[in-house]
């Protein structure tokens, strides 16, 4: 599904990086160890994760991931927002918690 | 394919440009048409090192040396070195700072993430001087 589809549908706000709205999301990932996340995530994934440092763009860009969502209204770094538009990595924020996300994708049919 | 050679300088505790250097290594491979699983193992393997050069070290290189046969990386730093190999090549361990962990680094994971994206993998380390860790991807023809 595109994910300017998905932020319409999960009421999600684009942060950084809105070039990158017509990217397939093609799975979910949830996790805050970097390392765990480079070595599990797939290309195409929305990265659900707390991190809010600049250097998740620098994992998501070399994972190819589809975008990062930023859960429960936390506040973005504003040298992650410089750098997601640099690297074209969509950055979306929004109320919800992660389980929360994790389910709505879930009744989209996305990440099985 | 020819030989060739980059070398990209990484900094001591610079978050914000580290990743850099794994990025233009992807590029480089990508614009080479080398197999994406095979960019995806060196995507992971040198970002892990570099990240360890941040994170640990008082600074060093990462360079990129390809030849028709393999990828190879080498990640060296000017010091401190590792007091114990053993040790530091085991999941879940790691020296890394409370603040560093806080960012969602230090899981132990960076060593044994180099070693199982790779088929070649040494590290070598004095403690006082330095530490230098090599990894490379062989290729088959098509990749």
């Amino acid at each position: 599904m595109k994910l300017r589809d998905i932020c319409e549908k999960l009421n999600l706000k684009v942060a950084a990086g809105g070039n990158g709205l017509e990217n397939d999301i093609t799975g979910v990932y949830i996790c805050d160890l970097l390392s765990w996340v480079m070595s599990h995530a797939q290309k195409g994934d929305a990265w659900i994760t707390v991190m809010t440092h600049s250097n998740v763009i620098a994992v998501a860009s070399l994972l190819e991931l589809g975008c990062i969502i930023v859960p429960e209204g936390i506040e973005i770094d504003e040298d992650t927002i410089v750098k997601a538009d640099e690297e074209n990595i969509p950055v979306l924020s929004c109320s919800l918690s992660a389980y929360q996300l994790a389910t709505a994708f879930n009744e989209m049919g996305i990440g099985k | 394919m020819e030989f060739m050679k980059y070398t990209f300088d990484v900094e001591k505790d610079d978050f914000v440009r580290a990743g850099e250097a794994s990025s233009n290594i992807k590029r480089t491979l990508r614009e080479l048409g080398i197999d994406s699983a095979i960019v995806r193992r060196i995507a992971i393997a040198t970002y892990e090192a570099e990240m360890n050069i941040v994170i640990h070290s008082v600074g060093g290189q990462v360079e990129l040396e390809i030849d028709p046969n393999s990828i190879k990386v080498t990640a060296r730093d000017r010091g401190p070195g590792i007091p114990n190999i053993e040790l530091a090549m085991q999941e879940g361990y790691s020296t890394a700072s409370e603040k560093v962990r806080e960012m969602g680094f230090g899981a132990g994971m960076g060593l044994p993430n180099m070693k199982k994206c790779t088929d070649r993998f040494t590290v070598e380390s004095v403690y006082g001087e330095g530490t230098t860790i090599t990894m490379e991807i062989l290729l088959k023809a098509g990749d």
